[in-house]
């Protein structure tokens, strides 16, 4: 039974796959391969679903394909099946099931239709995966097909701006959603010492001692998992993000910001509800967060006057009561909860454009001057402040540009100086030589052998930086960022039991999809004579070949996971030792900024209004 | 046309300005067409577009290869390009203009003078004012003028926009601004307070005053949808339901302060003016736009276009066969809307029934009043909008139930309420989703036209003594008002004699569902409402027998036994309801059971000729059956495409309906009975000829315009757009409203000015248009085209720079077809103009 499993993740990629095939302007084709893709999964679940209950529901374990295995390193994908996947599963797949039905008319004559399709697609293969997942590696895989493609849905109308911005807004604050998840894994790495599945966190009893007892490395984890929970789910300091992801199509906006994309956080909680449960301080840490989520998204709720954005934040304070119903251990409840409000905010969504016509008919027969809300009854000051703050989203989108993107820039900006040449010259040196020290460490002090990685991962840290600030010259940032992993292989190199094959495993995929962005970069200069990064400049409107290659490579560069690389990041942090703290969040930190430095370049270069001028153009207001 | 660059910065004046150019758009509820480039009419239209393109950096016509394609294809014929160019330039130019128009290479980018001036924040001084500034600004405008949406109101609304946010930022530990002086500057704020000015402000941020007046347009135009939203409700404050004091004045001094806000935090208090960092000076906004070669191409293209239509038109109607004997008896006569919608149903009716006979003439059909429903807290305007009528007309007595969804409660997005209500009704609304994608049926969701007024409600349509005015409107209209209206629509139409037993009034409306833009389907004529209310009450007055009476003594006789009947076409759905049958006599309700299976069956024909343009229906299947899927597809709430609309639309017609008759329009014409006959002076005409400028024109030009810039003059798709405070939508949840049209309704129309043709003697035509300037602008500047027909030689004459020549076309032949039918069910893209044979 338990090989079932594989074609629950087989059915969605293969209409995926297909969908690539099927030229743009088949529009039935398409809608029905994603009618059949969903339509087949959802009856293969209830097949399988009536198996599963008569045969007393037990959590269902596959460990499937060993994609690395060296002495002291397994990598392995793995599937799990029980009442939670079951309970995604079915709001999930009948979710996507219905709006793929819906927008095959809905999307008609749209440009990009065939875009649509394809990235819903990918994105239901990423979901399931996520679902499906039987440990935190498999459930990374999947982690990271729901960025991208939620950035491509977000940004789906490339050439204006609004979506564009937004687009890579949600995307950085994903991705340090995903860095917790690393660090997570990177610590249960050590605190079991290698990969276990899910599973085994409920019934292996050697593990169980370790949880049952709760150590500074056991919190570190439940902290990590909790910030990718939230930063996927939208709470507190996040929120923002999710009224601004509703840029797409109304029936993409429905079920990703609506319902799927945005409960996930709250399944990897469940998920990982062993991991944590004894840990009491980290529940009242869950309690709180859902709390306060809760109480000031529903006071912005109140004073949106558009209906996406109000939606939204009902939704994200519903999600903070799922988030203490989950901490106290009320499973069944939170499930309930979270079916019922994916199903309502979907609904919601997809009726939004009604509103119009029916509130004007409401109001124009049940017309009172003015309704009164319970805030009335503040002292006015009160009342006032609260309001005006409400309206500001309580300055969370604020605060995430200042803790995020304003220290990238001035820290990125005070390395203006470097050039190219400086980059080739001055760096290159420094790189043989800590080649030189690797091979002959033995010459080297135990200190001098402490600090060096952590130097050399900090060099690598400013390349990103630096090339998250570039402006200028777009070699000059795509090399940037490809030096940066050299220099975290070099760092990592250090660490004993570290084998070059491994590094070897690690900078394949950066070699080569440095060389076919790079070859991308050169055919653009090419046609346009000029590219930095000053601007939006939406070429994808005159290349999108080349848009999509970059693309790929963009993701190749990622870690994502086309090439060995995503393997090799695991792998790296598996050599990082438990005491080297330090390490792990420079290389984390660097990883993070890699992903948006690479983002905010594809979107600068390619993305956004056209700056040709001889067709129609949106306003950047738009 | 502007001096304010030499003369010094007047305030009023300024905004005057800005008014006249930002988009008119009214909130959604109202929508109403109208030429969107209706600030630059007092040009000749090719002068006009070339300087909006120019100055605002808007497209205004198709791209040159869609053109150059269109010639190869064949749908631009080559000897009106060559007639067009030879007009234009002389038949020596020929040559070479026609290897321009043909082969030349044009740079088509434009970089517009809008928006140059301030754009220097950006170049000069590294900030961009709209990024920090315009998210917060449009937020708060949208939570004071909101109508609904929000839970928690803007806490002070009733003092006017400045003052509320000031009393706002007085009462607050909070504030809009960082900058403490900013803070200061609006607390001590009042209208006399010199420190606080429009003026004051701009010394600030511009330093010079010869450049007063383009900043604000720069930064007013950096979102034009806000600024014209706020411009529309200054002017029309009654156009919001819940209505809100605010003016241009006050937004621009908010907008003024944030900008100084900004500035203060980035740049602390020692930053200087805009003027100071200035390299050189823009192009003044509003100095002389040169002509140019590509735009004088760009003409010829455009004329040639529109000339391979009307020529096709105006052959036809030379050549069509129209049997002109009329049939001694009508078995029914039948008022529709000009509407473009209603061409092809009434082909349907008069082949269905031959002895039938069809008139059009504006929807509201010359009853004008405000009507109230019953338990409706306010009036809707039942006429074409600059009318301000004086009567009431109220619903009694009305049956129907209005049901309520609870998916649009606001209590889900509360914190304790929303727990309950995600639990319960989110289970709900799977299903309800579910049921609603495999089978969509009608909700209360729905925008439905027959849910205007109840079937079998009454009407206060007569006026009683005894009832008082209600806010200076008489409710109900006297005796010799309802004859005196009576007889302006039957002298219009020229239906004074052989009355029918039975005279419908048709009014149409229409219905969607998930459609912000809903107003803009219904009768133009009626405000953007359906028009069952005025063929009512327009009914009600010709069969009262007093005003018959008065008729009388007018020269009108209607016979006893003809009575007259209102009814509603549902332009989306094709369904038609008809009112008061019971008041029909024995032997007319027979008369009508019959009619109505005339009905019936034309509607069935009409939507199948419809569902040619729609994806979804195979039009070969038999007209019932694309008649039912066509009723689901009006109630699917995945349908962006209910009806069509007015796409297509290129031709206004009046005169007789034989003029018609004989061909194949397409959908594509405004048809307005008139009898040249009895208005040998053109008196009649007059009141025609009016509106045709504003509404039919109006039409025209919207659909053009969003067609040929559908980012900067209409609203792009309406697949992601969010409904903002329920008068406007924005994408997103930062963008700027989107006024204009959206991409779907406007695809398949084809950017070509209306031409109207008008059955009478040329010089009759030109005294008619030339009585009222506002009129005459719409024809001497070429917003619309002209034809006049003469009636007894049937030559055809075209008003061009003032005056009527005698018009001969270029193309000497056109189609013709037995069977139109065939044609109907397998082209998908616009029909040409058919011969019927």
């Amino acid at each position: 039974m338990n090989t079932v499993l594989n074609f629950f993740i087989l059915i969605p990629f293969i209409g995926f796959f297909i969908s690539l095939f099927i030229p743009g302007k088949k529009e039935l084709i398409l809608s029905r391969t994603a009618f059949f893709t969903v339509g087949l999964h959802l009856i293969g679940f209830f097949v399988f679903l009536g198996f599963w209950i008569a045969n007393d529901q037990k959590t269902l374990d596959l460990k499937d394909i060993v994609i690395l295995k060296t002495d002291n390193y397994e990598f392995f994908i793995d599937f799990c099946f029980d009442k939670i996947t079951a309970v995604y599963f079915f709001v999930g797949a009948s979710l996507t099931f219905m709006v793929t039905i819906y927008s095959k008319a809905y999307l008609h004559r749209e440009i990009g239709y065939k875009r649509f399709f394809n990235t819903i697609l990918f994105f239901y293969l990423g979901y399931n995966i996520a679902i499906f997942a039987g440990n935190l590696e498999t459930l990374f895989i999947g982690w990271e097909i729901l960025g991208i493609t939620s950035f491509l849905l977000i940004a789906f109308y490339r050439n204006r701006y609004l979506p564009v911005k937004n687009a890579i807004k949600v995307f950085s604050i994903y991705r340090i959603g995903d860095v917790g998840l690393i660090l997570a894994m990177w610590a249960c790495h050590h605190l079991f010492h290698g990969n276990i599945t899910f599973l085994q966190l409920k019934n292996d009893e050697l593990i169980s001692h370790f949880l049952e007892n709760p150590t500074i490395i056991g919190a570190f984890v439940a902290l990590m998992i909790l910030l990718t929970a939230a930063a996927k789910s939208a709470q507190l300091p996040f929120s923002s993000w999710l009224p601004r992801a509703m840029e797409g199509p109304t029936p993409s906006s429905a079920i990703f910001y609506g319902s799927l994309s945005v409960h996930l956080g709250v399944f990897l909680l469940l998920r990982t509800y062993e991991l944590w449960e004894h840990q009491t301080s980290v529940r009242v840490v869950i309690v709180l967060l859902g709390l306060t989520t809760s109480i000031i998204a529903s006071l912005i709720a109140r004073v949106q006057s558009s209906v996406k954005s109000q939606i939204a934040y009902g939704s994200i304070s519903q999600i903070g009561l799922i988030f203490i119903e989950v901490a106290l251990g009320f499973e069944n409840l939170a499930l309930i909860h979270f079916a019922g409000n994916a199903f309502l905010r979907t609904y919601q969504l997809l009726v939004s454009p009604s509103i119009v016509s029916y509130l004007i008919r409401e109001q124009f027969y049940n017309y009172k001057p003015r309704l009164h809300s319970f805030e009335d009854r503040w002292p006015k000051k009160i009342e006032y402040s609260i309001y005006l703050l409400s309206i500001k989203e309580w300055n969370l989108d604020k605060l995430m540009s200042f803790i995020l993107w304003k220290p990238l820039k001035q820290t990125g900006k005070r390395f203006n100086f470097l050039t190219m040449n400086q980059v080739v010259y001055l760096l290159g040196p420094t790189y043989a030589m800590g080649l030189f020290c690797l091979y002959h460490d033995d010459i080297l002090s135990p200190t001098i052998r402490h600090y060096l990685p952590i130097v050399f991962s900090l060099i690598g840290l400013i390349m990103v930086i630096k090339s998250f600030s570039e402006r200028r010259s777009a070699f000059l940032c795509w090399t940037l960022i490809i030096m940066n992993h050299f220099w975290i292989a070099l760092a990592i190199s250090f660490n004993e039991h570290f084998e070059l094959s491994d590094a070897h495993f690690y900078l394949s995929g950066i070699v080569i999809s440095g060389i076919i962005g790079y070859i991308a970069l050169l055919r653009l200069k090419k046609l346009e004579g000029k590219i930095d990064l000053n601007q939006f400049y939406g070429h994808v409107y005159e290349h999108p070949k080349i848009a999509f290659v970059f693309l790929l490579a963009c993701l190749g560069l990622t870690g994502f996971p086309i090439t060995p690389t995503f393997i090799g990041e695991d792998l790296i942090f598996s050599h990082i030792h438990e005491n080297q703290f330090l390490l792990a969040l420079i290389t984390a930190t660097a990883f993070i900024i890699d992903g948006i430095a690479l983002v905010r370049m594809y979107a600068r270069l390619f993305l956004g209004p056209h700056v040709k001028t001889y067709h129609d153009n949106p306003y950047k207001s738009s | 046309m502007m001096n304010t660059q030499i003369a010094p910065f007047d305030e009023h004046q300024m905004i005057h300005n800005l008014k006249h150019y930002l988009p008119a758009q009214a909130p959604l509820k109202d929508f109403i067409h109208h030429n969107t480039l209706h600030a630059f009419q007092n040009m000749h239209f090719f002068d006009a577009i070339r300087n909006a393109s120019e100055i605002f950096g808007y497209k205004v016509a198709l791209p040159i290869d869609e053109f150059r394609k269109m010639n190869q294809e064949g749908l631009i014929n080559n000897k009106v390009l060559e007639t067009v160019i030879t007009k234009r330039q002389g038949k020596l130019a020929l040559k070479e203009w026609q290897s321009k128009v043909v082969l030349g290479n044009y740079d088509e980018s434009n970089l517009p003078r809008i928006g140059a001036l301030r754009a220097n924040w950006k170049k000069e001084f590294f900030i961009d004012l709209d990024l920090v500034i315009q998210p917060i600004l449009f937020r708060i405008l949208c939570s004071y003028l909101d109508q609904g949406i929000a839970i928690w109101n803007f806490p002070v609304w009733n003092k006017g926009f400045l003052a509320s946010i000031k009393e706002l930022e007085k009462n607050t530990y909070n504030s809009f601004f960082k900058s403490k002086r900013v803070r200061n500057l609006l607390i001590n704020y009042d209208e006399d307070n010199s420190g606080c000015s429009i003026k004051s402000l701009l010394e600030m941020l511009v330093g010079d005053e010869s450049l007063y007046e383009q900043y604000l347009f720069d930064q007013q135009f950096a979102h034009q949808g806000w600024s014209g939203m706020v411009s529309t409700i200054e002017d029309f404050p009654q156009t919001l339901l819940d209505t809100r004091k605010i003016s241009m004045h006050d937004l621009i001094i908010f907008e003024l302060l944030l900008e100084v806000d900004a500035l203060d935090s980035k740049f602390g208090n020692g930053w200087k003016p805009l003027v100071s960092g200035l390299k050189h000076r823009p192009e003044k906004l509003f100095s002389a736009v040169p002509f140019n070669e590509f735009s004088e191409v760009m003409a010829i293209w455009q004329e040639a276009f529109e000339w391979s239509y009307y020529d096709q038109v105006l052959v036809g109607m030379k050549t069509e066969n129209v049997n002109a004997e009329k049939m001694l008896h009508k078995s029914f006569q039948a008022m529709f809307c000009i509407d473009d919608r209603e061409i092809s149903l009434r082909t349907y009716l008069e082949k269905f029934d031959p002895a039938c006979e069809t008139y059009g003439t504006p929807g509201f059909f010359s009853v004008e009043f405000f009507f109230q429903p019953e338990h409706g807290k306010s009036y809707t305007k039942q006429c074409p909008a600059p009318v301000t009528p004086k009567f009431l007309i109220k619903e009694v007595d009305t049956i129907a139930k209005r049901e309520t969804d609870a998916h649009f409660a606001k209590n889900s997005h509360s914190l304790f309420s929303g727990w309950l209500i995600s639990q319960t009704l989110g289970f709900w609304s799977a299903l309800k989703l579910f049921v609603n994608i495999f089978r969509p049926s009608m909700s209360p969701a729905t925008a439905y036209s027959f849910r205007h007024m109840d079937k079998v409600s009454k009407l206060t349509i007569e006026y009683k003594e005894n009832v008082p005015n209600e806010n200076n409107l008489q409710v109900g209209f006297k005796v010799d008002e309802m004859a005196e209206r009576v007889a302006g629509l039957l002298l219009s139409i020229g239906l004074v004699k052989d009355f029918a037993p039975i005279v419908y009034i048709v009014g149409h409306g229409s219905s969607s569902v998930n459609n912000p833009h809903y107003a803009a389907y219904d009768c133009g004529a009626c405000s953007g409402r359906p028009g069952s209310v005025n063929a009512r009450v327009m009914c009600y007055m010709a069969n009262h027998p007093e005003v018959r009476k008065l008729l009388v003594t007018k020269g009108i006789v209607i016979p006893e036994e003809t009575q007259f009947m209102g009814g509603l076409h549902d332009t989306t759905r094709d369904e038609i309801a008809f009112y008061d049958e019971g008041s029909l006599s024995i032997v007319n309700l027979a008369i009508h059971k019959r009619n109505e299976r005339v009905f019936s069956q034309a509607l069935d024909e009409n939507s199948k000729e419809r569902s040619r343009r729609f994806e979804s229906i195979n039009t070969h299947l038999p007209s019932a059956k694309i008649h039912a899927k066509i009723l689901r597809r009006s109630v699917s709430l995945f349908e962006p495409r209910p009806e069509l609309n007015h796409a297509t639309n290129t031709l206004c017609i009046v005169g007789s309906r034989e003029l018609s008759k004989g061909l194949f329009l397409d959908r594509r014409s405004f048809l307005n009975s008139y009898d040249y006959k009895i208005d040998p002076d053109g008196k009649l005409l007059l009141n025609i000829v009016k509106p045709l400028g504003p509404v039919c024109g109006g039409i025209n030009l919207e659909y053009f315009f969003s067609r040929v810039d559908n980012q900067k003059l209409g609203a792009g798709t309406k697949l992601p757009h969010n409904v903002m405070g329920l008068f406007g939508v924005a994408n997103g949840i930062d963008g700027d409203l989107r006024p204009g049209l959206p991409s779907q309704m406007i695809e398949v129309h084809d950017p070509v000015r209306l031409l109207i043709i008008i059955e009478h003697f040329p010089d009759v035509v030109l005294s008619v248009i030339q009585k009222v300037p506002e009129t005459y602008e719409w024809f001497i500047n070429e917003w619309v085209h002209l034809v006049a027909l003469n009636p007894e030689t049937k030559e055809q004459y075209l008003f061009e720079n003032g005056e009527f020549t005698k018009y001969e076309t270029t193309i000497d032949i056109i189609h013709s077809t037995d069977n139109i039918q065939a044609i109907i069910e397998t082209e998908k893209e616009n029909i040409p103009v058919y011969l019927i044979k």
